[in-house]
């Protein structure tokens, strides 16, 4: 058990000497901690999808909904409320998994794609009447936080780092489990996992509820790191469902490492499009093209495939 | 009560064009058992080409059906025969990937649209556009007002005819009924000769070209911008869903119920609501009739 923790450790300790960039002359280190602190961010939100569509095999496309909740649940609470953001973190367990709880009820009678469908629905629906409760949500205006806890990021990506940290080893956990079997069982053949008596709906449920949880916190960091959320934002369909599913697909389906080498591979993906001049509205097309490649040549992502990609890159040696 | 019927009549309207996108979906999915999440985008690929015909040449869009048609037609040939059938023969932990893949075509759309027209909001400045039939004009004494928009009735009109026929396509002739056993059985279809690839093609060529013709007709009473599609793609699942999954006629009446819901959320609750009615609907449906208005007309044989 011990030595399975040796590589997630050790990656994790240069991980939290990355601040040390800011000694380096020259390197806009709040330019770059801001990437990192996106990256690990969407670490944490492709582990929760992979727990709950690559593990358990319920492919949601509403991930936008639970980041969204978790987000809304923080900053409402500070503007209602006058309660920090942080406390609002921790507040966001309930509140998501509640909703996780309803959406499950509602979304996990269906099976296969009709649960993908039904989850767009869901992450729209929540849009639409965040835009529309005025008086609650503030609408389109969205909601600031005036108040920064600090003006560095160093904090905050420590903050993020640990809970990225701990959400792996959580996840890590539950896969090791009797419930992460139950999961890969019903994404197998749910059909056959129920004859066996395994309580699909239950399991199911769990695994949405974990998963919710896990990304609403993501979510509820965001807006205390940003300062600032709106519906258009934080429930929207292709920068927040679809990017996670990115983030796993192109990483590796039910792997440890997919999500995370997913996220640093969007990510900067993102940002070096970003930076090309010219190119900034095209992006979505290049991360679309991507997206079709990845699914046609490397279905299981980067780690998955991994020695499908290394056979490529070595011609030589293929058979 | 004028307001109501009003609404109503605008609801089964919008109801018309809402079946055709609905049968485009339903076709495909039926047929070959794929979920085309790229469906919208496709309609504004449909809405684009008539703009274009328009503002170059200004040929009006209901014209340029003849043009949007066939080319929307090969390019959803070349959409199932080079990227999602590929697709479908690899082997991946999700099933889903098919799924997924169709939203990746349906960014890289919308998206291409977005470079090349720009993110504007554009019209096509028909000079029917706002003309409208009265109910008095016909009768002078009628007690309430009533009135038909000249473009929306002409939409109406021609997704009733394309509709007709489709039906005359899928239940008259030989390819039709192929395309129909294939959706019913598919390995049966293929042991009575019917060259099950070629249908899967055909159909997905088929949905798309529906879906461009749906486009064309929303043009004139519809503004344009590139993301336009987003919303008519889940529309259209909508309708798949409350019509009953690849059933046809099912489609049409869950393309005119969710017309009329939307006119009536629109009116009633406002029109930034319509598009949580459409999702109440949707959900409402998955929990009460998971096999939508189809389950309902065959149980029921047509008592609804």
């Amino acid at each position: 058990m011990q030595a399975k923790y040796g590589r997630p450790l050790l990656i994790l300790g240069l991980l939290a000497a990355l601040p040390l960039i800011r000694a380096i002359p020259g390197v806009n280190a709040n330019y770059w901690l801001h990437n990192f602190i996106l990256v690990v961010m969407w670490t944490i939100i492709g582990m929760s999808w992979n727990l709950l569509s690559g593990y358990c095999g319920q492919v949601s496309f509403g991930h936008a909904a639970f980041f969204g909740i978790g987000a809304y649940t923080s900053g409402m609470l500070y503007v209602k409320l006058g309660i920090s953001g942080w406390w609002g973190m921790l507040a966001s367990i309930p509140v998501v998994g509640a909703a996780a709880l309803i959406i499950g009820f509602i979304c996990l009678r269906l099976r296969g794609p009709f649960f993908a469908l039904a989850t767009i629905a869901v992450g729209v629906i929540l849009r639409i009447v965040a835009e529309n409760l005025v008086g609650v949500t503030g609408g389109d205006m969205g909601i600031m936080i005036r108040e920064r806890t600090w003006v560095e990021k160093t904090w905050y990506y420590y903050i993020i780092l640990a809970l990225a940290a701990a959400t792996f080893w959580f996840v890590d956990r539950v896969i090791a489990s009797r419930l992460g079997y139950y999961f890969v069982a019903i994404r197998e053949d749910q059909d056959a996992a129920e004859s066996l008596g395994i309580d699909t709906t239950r399991y199911k449920t769990i695994a949405l509820v974990l998963s919710a949880v896990l990304c609403g916190f993501a979510g509820a960091f965001y807006t205390n790191y940003m300062g600032y959320i709106d519906p258009k934002v934080v429930f929207a369909l292709h920068d927040i469902s679809v990017m996670a599913i990115m983030v796993v697909m192109v990483g590796g389906v039910a792997t440890r490492w997919g999500p995370i080498l997913g996220a640093v591979i969007m990510i900067l993906l993102a940002e070096i499009i970003r930076t090309i001049p010219k190119v900034g509205t095209a992006h979505h097309t290049l991360f679309g093209v991507l997206l079709i490649v990845v699914i046609i040549f490397l279905p299981n992502g980067v780690v998955g495939d991994a020695a499908k990609l290394r056979r490529l890159l070595r011609p030589g040696r293929s058979s | 009560m004028e307001v109501l019927l009003q609404t109503l009549i605008s609801g089964l309207l919008l109801g018309g064009l809402y079946a055709l996108i609905g049968l485009g979906m339903t076709i495909i999915m039926g047929v070959m058992k794929i979920i085309n999440l790229a469906h919208g985008e496709l309609m504004m690929v449909g809405m684009y080409v008539a703009y274009l015909l328009f503002a170059w040449a200004h040929i009006d869009p209901y014209l340029s059906i003849l043009v949007a048609v066939p080319l929307l037609f090969i390019l959803g040939v070349a959409l199932q025969k080079y990227l999602i059938n590929p697709v479908l023969k690899v082997d991946a932990i999700l099933p889903e990937n098919q799924v997924i893949l169709t939203v990746g075509i349906g960014m890289v759309l919308a998206n291409l649209a977005t470079i090349i027209f720009k993110s504007d909001y554009r019209t096509t400045p028909v000079d029917y556009a706002t003309k409208a039939w009265y109910l008095t004009d016909l009768w002078k004494d009628s007690p309430i007002e009533l009135s038909l928009s000249f473009p929306w009735t002409v939409s109406f009109l021609f997704a009733v005819v394309i509709t007709a026929a489709l039906w005359f396509f899928l239940s008259r002739t030989d390819m039709g009924k192929s395309i129909r056993a294939t959706a019913q059985d598919k390995d049966a279809a293929l042991l009575m000769g019917v060259n099950v690839e070629r249908m899967r093609v055909f159909t997905f060529g088929l949905g798309s070209a529906l879906v461009g013709a749906a486009g064309c007709l929303f043009l004139p009473i519809y503004y344009l911008y590139p993301d336009v599609g987003g919303q008519f793609t889940l529309t259209g699942f909508v309708i798949t869903i409350l019509g009953g999954l690849g059933s046809t006629v099912g489609a049409i009446l869950g393309g005119l119920i969710l017309g009329i819901f939307e006119s009536l959320t629109a009116t009633y609750l406002g029109m930034g609501w319509a598009p949580v009615g459409r999702f109440v609907v949707f959900v409402l449906v998955l929990i009460f009739v998971p096999g939508g208005v189809a389950s309902l007309l065959r149980r029921r044989r047509f008592g609804k």
